[in-house]
């Protein structure tokens, strides 16, 4: 037998014993009656073809492997960024059991949700029921100070109206006529993540400044971040920056500390976020920037609309993004970029000067959501590297267009191309035809790393089988440092496996490189 | 070092312990005084102490009652740990299966999350001959909510169909928009299954139906009866010792680590359900001459269909730690007769020095430690004993999602005093564990991290943690191997600041 008290064998060595090589493969034999070997091995060759590529890409209905989640999650993340905040998800509970683990599984941490439960006969006649008796039990066992109501796709098919329903609730008590519950339509038939976030930070900014007169503040800075997996990493490093800066700013929206509570022996179920008052004051601001675009659309329409000015980035990382970041804030704000942070600036820079050899040329396929799939290329392009292919399930044709025209500004970007809509399995057979030295996005990756052997570099939501990178900036030029070492490890590693096999190839393992 | 359980000296009896009824009915009455009325009112039903055998009427294998309510909606607002009909089907019973395609038909969403996320083991090219850790979805957009998802559906199978041939059939796994919609799944179903000669299966598992993923493995069973079963010439030639594993999904290779032991008694596993298996497997179950079922839960439904129509006798069995095994195997052998019941004595034998070894290492760590579970399917009740193996004591367990039948059988398992808690929410599991301060919390993702926070171990019983197998003999080392370095863990120590602590602040003053 495999097994021993004293050297354990978990799953990954213990089915390589001979004993379970065997049992599985006379299982396959005999019970489960496979395609002949042969016809296994053409059709997998067929599909690293172009004619198997043309096919894949011309789908019309069926969608494999997307790179994108639904709006309620963008939903929950959002409202995760605000004080003592209970997201409220209404409509069939086992989402919420979905977008909880979803998060947990990423961040490592603990993610608080809940949900109206709504089944069979709240599709008859409405979840007003379960509206009711859900705010009335959400407000008193987890004491929250705002409750952000967002919708599955259940409650919007049947028509539920947010707005009433709250109405009436309040109405019977369930929550006091003051307290504040935001709410946001977020059908998980449109759009993807990356609009919850947008209806949901929309959401409670109108809950906060509708009705309420703008006593403009000169000079003062809201700064939006986006759904981010990397907020607690990112959002602190920004904060560090604007500090340095000297500027007058208010995240709206920071899950950072939600996402990142000390073990010391007490669950807080919310912990930092956006101060309510805050986002009160945020009225006032100047300027809201949003740092990513296609997370903010509407929202920051609505800033427009009550008069503040408004610009956005695309997940600014690398050197010229943060650049313009920046100098941008340092412009509304009136405040200099101070020196420190032109050193670290040049510090990033030395770095990249030190590894360009290892960088120059290289080619890449960068996938995710749109504002990040942005920012990456335009930091490959920094390296010297190349993105080849550039993919987002959920960009539309107007990032199409951004991104043409950021690769049509740089020799680097010359052959790159852009796919918006496509999914991860659309990417397997541009990795098979166009092959990259280097993938960049998230966990789902791992299996286009494992059917192309291109290496994945992780620097995405979800990453669920790394642990902890989420706790280190991006952003900044001190992300962009962690951003060009992750990329340099992933090829330092593949370089070393590939020329590791004594007597053969190590006569190229350099101890020095 | 206290003493070994009895059975490893031959006396087939578990460990004694008692748990503090009183105490626990405490408990409950404080977080019930923290609802407001109506949901008080529910919520009290679902939360009881064990009491003792006695109360527990004629059945001989009972040794407390635990009778709460159970399998009825949740409360709304209440952060409760289920999920929902969609999540048993394609999360639990469909999706294993590897040779077929199974489409998440709706929006994005529900496949995405539980992409990949059960840790079902198979073997196979993936994308190629077999599935599993993929995610096919229609990605319903809005015209096709206004306008119906059938022509799409359509179009999404003639796909499928081209792109990847070596399939050998289609599960559609219904989102909450469908049966909402309107659609005609089932006649797509016919007419698609027909133009490609292949098994397409509708599946009505809507999030909605139900108040949690139980209604989906029943949905899912009636699936099979209704669109597999009795619908191919097969070829296939049974033999007298012939079994059907049902209910085990080969998380982190559990089926396997079962099988193993199976064959080594002498049978014939020619249907595992549904991890690791191929629609051909599932397809000839109804020749098999005994169904051995694991998860109770979610294949009940069709082992009793099969018993009514094919006469195959059910039996139920429990791979979770020495005790269980021992008594399962003798129990499986038995119904086949002295010639394997002797290849029993002789496996039951081969691993008892084995079972020492683990028992013998453990033991000294783990013995005395309290452990609550919340679990789905058959876990709150049978890897009980596999912890009492140990020496540890479970103080309390519940389910997501069980029925009466499951907190009947779990009388067979815990003790007096033990705290029962049905669809816990987040609320009262909190209370629970920061009242009774166990040594050990198993259950799933989202209560993973709160209660270490709390400075308590911690181990998933979903998933095993992303480690397993946990069945058999081989899993058994294993699981003794994580409950030995999640509760000793030096981490735990750590939490305090020291200069929060005076004596560690008044030595470092000299």
């Amino acid at each position: 037998m495999p097994q021993s008290a004293e050297k354990t064998l978990d799953h990954a060595p213990l089915f390589c014993e001979p004993e379970y090589r065997q049992m599985l493969a006379e299982k396959k034999l005999n019970f489960e009656c496979p395609h002949p070997d042969q016809v296994v091995s053409d059709q997998r060759e067929f599909t690293k073809t172009w004619e198997y590529r043309e096919q894949n890409l011309a789908r019309q209905a069926l969608v494999v492997n997307p790179a994108k989640a639904c709006q309620p999650l963008g939903a929950v993340f959002a409202a995760a960024g605000f004080e003592r905040t209970m997201s409220f998800v209404h409509g069939s509970q086992g989402c919420v059991a979905y977008y909880r683990s979803h998060l947990s599984r990423h961040f490592k941490e603990p993610s608080s949700v809940v949900s109206s439960s709504m089944t069979e006969d709240a599709a008859v006649f409405g979840g007003l029921k379960n509206m009711v008796d859900g705010l009335a039990n959400t407000y008193k066992l987890y004491n929250p100070k705002m409750i952000a109501v967002s919708t599955t796709c259940m409650a919007e098919v049947i028509g539920d109206d947010l707005h009433g329903f709250i109405e009436n609730a309040k109405s019977e008590g369930s929550v006091p006529r003051d307290f504040d519950v935001p709410f946001a339509h977020t059908p998980a038939f449109v759009g993807s993540h990356v609009d919850g976030y947008d209806s949901m930070v929309k959401g409670v900014l109108e809950n906060f400044w509708k009705g309420t007169a703008r006593n403009e503040a000169t000079a003062t800075i809201n700064i939006i971040p986006g759904f981010d997996g990397f907020c607690v990493g990112n959002n602190r490093e920004l904060k560090r920056l604007l500090d340095l800066m000297q500027v007058t700013y208010m995240f709206i929206q920071d899950a950072s500390d939600q996402f990142d509570t000390p073990s010391d022996g007490k669950f807080r179920m919310y912990d930092g976020g956006t101060k309510i008052n805050d986002v009160k004051a945020a009225l006032n601001a100047e300027w809201t920037l949003s740092l990513q675009y296609y997370n903010t659309r509407k929202t920051l329409d609505y800033c427009r609309d009550v008069g503040q000015a408004a610009t956005s980035f695309h997940y600014p990382l690398g050197v010229e993004a943060t650049d313009e970041l920046l100098m941008v804030i340092s412009e509304i704000s009136s405040r200099e970029i101070p020196e420190a942070i032109r050193l670290e600036r040049g510090r990033l820079i030395d770095a990249m000067a030190d590894s360009q050899a290892w960088l120059y040329g290289k080619k890449y396929a960068i996938y995710g959501d749109p504002d990040f799939v942005y920012a990456m290329a335009r930091f490959i392009m920094e390296t010297g590297g190349e993105p080849t292919h550039c993919l987002a399930t959920n960009g539309t044709s107007a990032w199409e267009d951004e991104m043409k025209e950021l690769l049509a500004s740089s020799p680097f970007g010359k052959n790159a191309q852009v796919w918006p809509g496509k999914d991860l399995w659309a990417l397997r057979s541009l990795l098979f035809t166009e092959p990259v030295d280097l993938l960049i996005g998230n966990s789902y990756g791992k299996y286009l790393e494992r059917d192309t052997g291109t290496p994945l570099v992780r620097l995405m939501f979800p990453i669920f089988d790394r642990h902890h990178h989420h706790r280190f900036p991006l952003m900044g030029y001190q992300g962009g440092l962690r951003l060009l070492t992750a990329i340099l490890d992933k090829i330092f590693d593949n370089l070393d496996r590939e020329t590791m096999h004594a007597g053969v190839t190590d006569y190229s393992y350099d101890l020095t490189r | 070092m206290r003493l070994h359980p009895d059975f490893l000296r031959g006396r087939a009896m578990s460990l004694k312990y008692d748990n503090d009824s009183g105490f626990h009915a405490k408990l409950i009455a404080d977080v019930l005084s923290q609802y407001p009325g109506k949901a008080a009112k529910r919520r009290s039903k679902h939360l009881s102490v064990a009491t003792s055998e006695k109360d527990a009427g004629e059945d001989p294998n009972t040794i407390s009652e635990c009778e709460v309510k159970s399998n009825i909606k949740s409360v709304p607002g209440v952060m409760t740990i289920r999920g929902c009909a969609y999540a048993g089907s394609k999360g639990v019973v469909w999706g294993p299966i590897k040779d077929m395609v199974h489409i998440s038909h709706g929006p994005v969403g529900c496949g995405q999350y539980s992409w990949s996320q059960r840790r079902n083991y198979y073997v196979g090219l993936t994308g190629i001959d077999t599935f599993v850790t993929m995610q096919f979805t229609s990605d319903f957009q809005e015209k096709d909510i206004v306008f119906g998802g059938d022509k799409k559906l359509e179009k999404v199978i003639d796909e499928i169909a081209e792109l990847f041939p070596l399939s050998n059939g289609i599960s559609l796994q219904s989102e909450c928009p469908i049966g909402l919609i309107g659609d005609d799944i089932e006649a797509v179903a016919r007419k698609k299954a027909k133009e490609h000669t292949t098994t397409v299966v509708p599946v009505r598992c809507e999030g909605f139906r139900g108040v949690s993923q139980s209604l989906g493995h029943h949905i899912a069973n009636d699936a099979i009866r209704d669109w597999v079963f009795d619908k191919k010439d097969l070829k296939f030639e049974p033999g007298p010792y012939d079994v059907n594993v049902i209910g085990d999904y080969n998380i982190g290779g559990d089926a396997w680590a079962s099988r193993i032991l199976l064959e080594e008694i002498g049978l014939r596993v020619v249907g595992n359900w549904s991890g690791d298996a191929t629609l051909a497997e599932v397809e000839r179950a109804p020749r098999a001459t005994l169904n051995l079922i694991h998860c109770y839960r979610s294949m009940n439904y069709i082992s009793r269909h099969m018993e009514e129509k094919y006469a195959i006798p059910w039996m139920e069995y429990n791979f979770f730690g020495p005790f269980q095994i021992e008594a399962s195997l003798r129990n499986i052998a038995k119904h086949f007769g002295p010639e394997i019941e002797d290849r029993t004595e002789t496996v039951i034998a081969k691993y008892r020095p084995f079972v020492s070894a683990v028992v013998d290492k453990y033991w000294p760590r783990l013995s005395g430690k309290r452990v609550m579970l919340y679990i789905g399917g058959l876990r709150p009740r049978h890897v009980i004993t596999a912890y009492e193996d140990l020496g540890m004591e479970i103080v309390g367990t519940g389910y997501e999602f069980g029925h009466g039948d499951d907190y009947q059988r779990t009388g067979h398992y815990v003790k007096e005093g033990t705290l029962i808690y049905d669809d816990v929410t987040s609320y009262e599991l909190e209370k629970f564990i920061e009242g009774i301060r166990p040594d050990l919390v198993g259950s799933g993702v989202k209560e993973k991290y709160p209660v270490q926070k709390m400075g308590i171990p911690f181990r998933q019983m979903h998933s095993w943690d992303y480690s397993g197998p946990y069945h058999g003999y081989d899993g058994f080392a294993i699981f003794a191997r994580d409950m030995d370095m999640a509760i000793n863990n030096p981490v735990w120590g750590l939490y305090d600041a020291p200069w929060q602590n005076d004596r560690a602040l008044a030595a470092v003053a000299g």
